[in-house]
């Protein structure tokens, strides 16, 4: 019986579809069998940042309504044979999937699937309901300004009031050299203030844009930083204790960065 | 030029310090759910109870919602024109 993962935020824009696929790529590669579901309806990203686009034919909203099989709207990746999504529709209003439905889809996904990742939309209204209602543990992404913070804050307490207790925090885009001039929040101000455990900490990375443009995660990607982050991010999500400090690597460039972003000795 | 620059940009308080002292105040009020409206009609009921015993200063009163690391605290600044003696 697999595990059901919603990656959600409130605001908008600050790395939840990025953080989908890089988790759901990462644990595929690891031998996990994934599904990544993409409950962006009307906003579908999810397959772009996957390279999957071409291949769409159904879509979550066929499945709710029955237009299909749930099989046949699975699409599978082209690197790993047990990664698959399940993309959003683009074309068809909110309302037209509702919490039951989804519920109901990732009971049947997870009987197959070790993960079933669940790539939240923006805000608080019915798409974030929606993302949540099947889900069994939330990773919340935020990234060090301000408006960001907030809207995590508030997440959390509308995770609590749904009973998806002791949610996980991605902090995305964290600029070491900012941190350093004290022009950045440093992770233990974000931790300090939101008061819930950290799964990890990804920089700002020019390798996103690019694996973006590509179409191909950057965790496949041994170069990047923020693909580092992302593998280290989906071990602990297996349960495997990866300390912050392994951010290091050989060259050093993590250990620096570990004590620019702030941690704790 | 430089040397004044330098004091400049030493004397101004770092921008995250700033954020994390605006992100404090601002989740004090969201997961309180204490509103300006809220605030503003607290105020209007204490008034009218403590002016059931003294002479208060209504402009002159601020009820703030204050935090620091620790605590949060409710304070209520009422300044005070004269105490009426008691009549019962
Ligand atoms: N660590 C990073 N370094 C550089 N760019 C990043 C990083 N994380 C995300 N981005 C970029 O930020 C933009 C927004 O990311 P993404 O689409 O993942 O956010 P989102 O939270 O899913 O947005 P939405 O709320 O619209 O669904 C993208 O262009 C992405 O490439
Ligand atoms: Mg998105």
């Amino acid at each position: 019986m697999g595990e059901v993962i919603v990656i959600t935020s409130g605001k908008g824009g600050v790395g939840k579809t990025t953080t989908t696929a890089n988790i759901g790529t990462a644990l595929a590669s690891m031998g996990y069998k994934v599904v990544m579901m993409d409950t962006d309806i009307g906003l579908r990203n999810l397959d772009v940042v996957l390279g999957l686009e071409n291949r769409i034919v159904y879509d979550l909203v066929d499945v709710a309504q029955g237009n299909c099989r749930l099989r046949q709207a699975l699409i599978k990746d082209k690197r790993f044979e047990h990664l698959v999504l399940l993309p959003a529709a683009q074309t068809k209003d909110k309302s037209a999937v509702s919490p039951e439905q989804m519920k109901e889809l990732t009971e049947k996904l997870k009987e197959e699937y070790d993960y079933v990742i669940i790539d939240c939309p923006a805000g608080i209204e019915q798409g974030f309901k929606n993302a949540i209602a099947g889900a069994e543990r939330a990773i919340v992404v935020t990234t060090p300004e301000v408006a960001a913070v907030r809207d995590a804050d508030r997440i959390v307490g509308l995770l609590e009031a749904a009973e998806l207790r002791n949610p996980q925090l991605v902090i995305n885009r964290i600029r070491p050299d900012m941190v350093k001039k004290g022009d950045m929040m440093d992770i233990n101000d974000m931790i300090d203030i939101l008061a819930i455990e950290l799964a990890g900490v990804v920089p700002e990375d020019e390798h996103i844009v690019v694996s973006t443009n590509r179409g191909e995660p950057a965790v496949l990607d041994a170069n990047s930083l923020a693909g580092q982050a992302y593998r280290n991010i989906a071990k602990r999500i297996t349960g495997e204790q990866v300390p912050l400090i392994s951010l290091e690597t050989s060259n050093g460039i993590m250990g620096k960065l570990r004590k620019l972003l702030g941690f704790k000795a | 030029m430089d040397l004044f620059g330098r004091v400049l940009g030493r004397g101004s308080e770092r921008s995250k310090n700033v954020a994390k002292e605006r992100l404090r105040l601002v989740l004090v009020h969201d997961r309180t759910s204490i509103s300006p409206q809220l605030l503003e009609a607290l105020k209007e009921d204490m008034l009218k109870v403590i002016s059931n015993y003294m002479d208060i200063d209504r402009r002159g009163t601020e009820v703030t919602i204050n935090s620091d690391d620790k605590s949060v605290a409710l304070t209520a600044n009422i300044p005070i024109n004269k105490i009426n003696r008691i009549s019962i």
